[in-house]
């Protein structure tokens, strides 16, 4: 009857950083499975996206020697999982709102579980809505080199979702709402995504926006991806390019993320 | 140990607010200490600097001899807290909601189950536990909120206005609830800018005013600052308020309330109820009440403040 939290295990260690941080995942994914509806349109937008390039421009853009859709796919996968990660954001904006991390920061547990918790939820349902737009890409004719090739693409374009979902988690804190969370979300995702090479060749575009373009982690991802399904275009050099992209997202905005966490109200 | 909380000088600014302007106060072991004020009077900030939430500036605050600022570690595993929102989690089910607390306690799986059954129970949330908390009424999810704060067996327990927004009945029945904690031997610092929330809940009471508190204790103690007793007038017609204030002031020195009402102290007693009557009439002023009483808070609140309590809360969201 009377085990008093006194009693209970101390709240530091590693141990409890991992629990906390999984408690917390559980919780998200939960979130998940209870607005079914949310997963369903953030899985319809990039169909309408895929049938619409596929079908209506795709007989328009020059991809020799690359069938339009094998080029289109990957292009999808990266647009996807980075609009997919503004839920990171409006999550954090949500529990901030509601008074619910107030809630967990007056509870002994981990700092770094609330966020990791966000994060790696979020990683998970990435994960998912690529397995599903993989499906999509499969029934519109897209044929990968290999079935090792598409296990990396997936495995690379989710760990490009999870470093955004750190930079949407540094928005959802530093915004002063959930409205503007989504908005803060989503805005730079359109020029950032749709200004690089997942949708049209860069070739075709004028030389300062090729140099933008080039600029972003989205061209390098996107290429390697490409590179992943499809064999005999160069991998190497995209492929070094997206994973120190996505390694420099991920500390800086963790860190970001960590340090506003302390210091929000 | 003496007291379970000791605050001492908090300060805490904001720009040029000073949100806090040297706080102090004592709640001993097993008591109810009423935090006291109107919106803005500092509640709330004291409430998130005892419960980790902030840091203050300056000054000193224990609680259970833990200090605040050193071990804040220590301290979220002993204190319990509910805010002024019910943080609860809306996709949740109310049980879920206290299993994961439970669960960032740290608490044994076992353990959490039957605090979870048992919390659910006593505050009647056993039917709705397996319901998701979005399709909960307002009283529901202030008693999960509360639960929540409850599965530490937390043995000092911080309400921050926690019946604010609620309807009369839900109101009652958390206020019964709160009662039968603090039989149980829990200590409890309580905020409210209900007067009789304080009058009800608290074995004393400060009254906190723009980061100050002004006043401190028994309800009684502080109804004696007002002096013997107050004699309140109520015009039938609120628009007749400034000609019966007008027509008191010949006979005593009227403030006015909540309510329209118009309250004077009592300085000649009973027969300043005669005199009230007499001067009214002759002003042609109709009344619909007219009393000796006991002063309220409220009347605490006027006399030390020059403003009412609920009165100042009005201004302060209008």
């Amino acid at each position: 009857m009377t085990t008093h939290a006194l009693d209970a295990p101390a709240g530091g260690g590693l141990r409890w950083a991992v629990n906390d941080a999984l408690v917390l995942t559980g919780r998200n994914l939960r979130h998940t499975t209870r607005q079914p509806e949310l997963l369903f349109f953030s899985t319809v937008q990039p169909v309408i996206f895929v049938l619409l390039f596929r079908y209506v421009f795709g007989g328009a853009i020059d991809t020799r020697p690359l069938s339009y859709v094998n080029y289109l796919m990957p292009g999808i996968f990266v647009q996807t999982t980075a609009f997919a990660s503004t839920s990171s954001a409006v999550g954090l904006a949500t529990d901030l709102a509601k008074g619910i991390v107030d809630r967990f920061r007056s509870l002994p547990m981990a700092r770094s579980a609330v966020l990791a918790g966000r994060t790696l939820g979020d990683l998970c349902r990435i994960v998912l809505v690529v397995f599903v737009m993989t499906a999509v890409g499969l029934a519109v004719g897209l044929r990968p080199s290999s079935f090792l090739g598409l296990v990396a693409a997936i495995a690379l374009t989710s760990l490009f979702g999870f470093a955004f979902s750190w930079i949407q988690a540094f928005i959802g804190l530093s915004v002063p709402n959930v409205e503007a969370a989504n908005l803060a979300g989503f805005v730079w995702l359109f020029p950032l995504t749709f200004a690089s090479s997942a949708f049209v060749p860069l070739r075709s575009m004028p030389g300062w926006l090729q140099t933008f373009a080039n600029a972003t982690p989205v061209t390098p991802t996107v290429d390697a991806v490409r590179a992943l399904l499809n064999d005999g275009l160069p991998l190497q050099h995209a492929l070094l390019k997206s994973l120190a992209w996505i390694v420099v997202i991920t500390v800086v905005f963790s860190t970001l993320t960590v340090r506003t966490y302390r210091t929000v109200s | 140990m003496e007291h379970a909380v000791e605050v001492e000088d908090l300060v805490k600014t904001y720009g040029s607010t000073r949100a806090l302007d040297g706080v102090t106060l004592q709640v001993p072991e097993g008591r109810v200490l009423g935090l006291l004020g109107p919106n803005g009077a500092g509640k709330t900030t004291t409430v998130r600097v005892l419960t980790t939430l902030l840091r203050p500036d300056s000054g000193r605050a224990t609680v259970l001899g833990i200090d605040v600022l050193k071990d804040p570690d220590r301290l979220r595993r002993v204190i319990g807290v509910a805010g002024q929102y019910a943080a609860v989690d809306e996709l949740l089910t109310g049980r879920e909601n206290l299993v994961l607390v439970g669960r960032l306690y740290h608490l044994p799986r076992a353990e959490i189950t039957r605090r979870a059954d048992e919390l659910l129970e006593r505050f009647e949330l056993t039917e709705a536990a397996s319901r998701v908390v979005g399709g909960y009424s307002g009283g529901m999810r202030r008693r999960l909120d509360l639960a929540a704060s409850l599965v530490n067996r937390p043995r000092v327990l911080f309400l921050d206005e926690p019946t604010t927004g609620l309807d009369p009945r839900s109101r009652l029945r958390l206020w019964e609830v709160i009662e039968d904690l603090v039989r149980d031997g829990t200590t409890l610092l309580l905020t409210t800018q209900y007067l009789e929330e304080a009058d009800r809940l608290a074995d004393r009471i400060a009254v906190i005013d723009t980061g100050k508190v002004i006043a401190e204790g028994t309800s009684d103690e502080l109804k004696d600052k007002v002096g013997g007793s107050v004699v309140v007038v109520r015009p039938a017609d609120p628009a007749d308020g400034e000609r019966a204030m007008v027509a008191l002031q010949a006979v005593g020195d009227p403030v006015r309330g909540t309510g329209g009402d118009l309250t004077m102290q009592a300085t000649t007693g009973v027969a300043l109820v005669t005199e009230a009557a007499r001067v009214l009439e002759e002003a042609g002023v109709a009344i619909s009440e007219l009393a000796l009483r006991r002063p309220t808070l409220d009347d605490v609140f006027l006399t030390l403040t020059g403003h009412g309590a609920e009165q100042a809360a009005a201004e302060e969201t209008a």
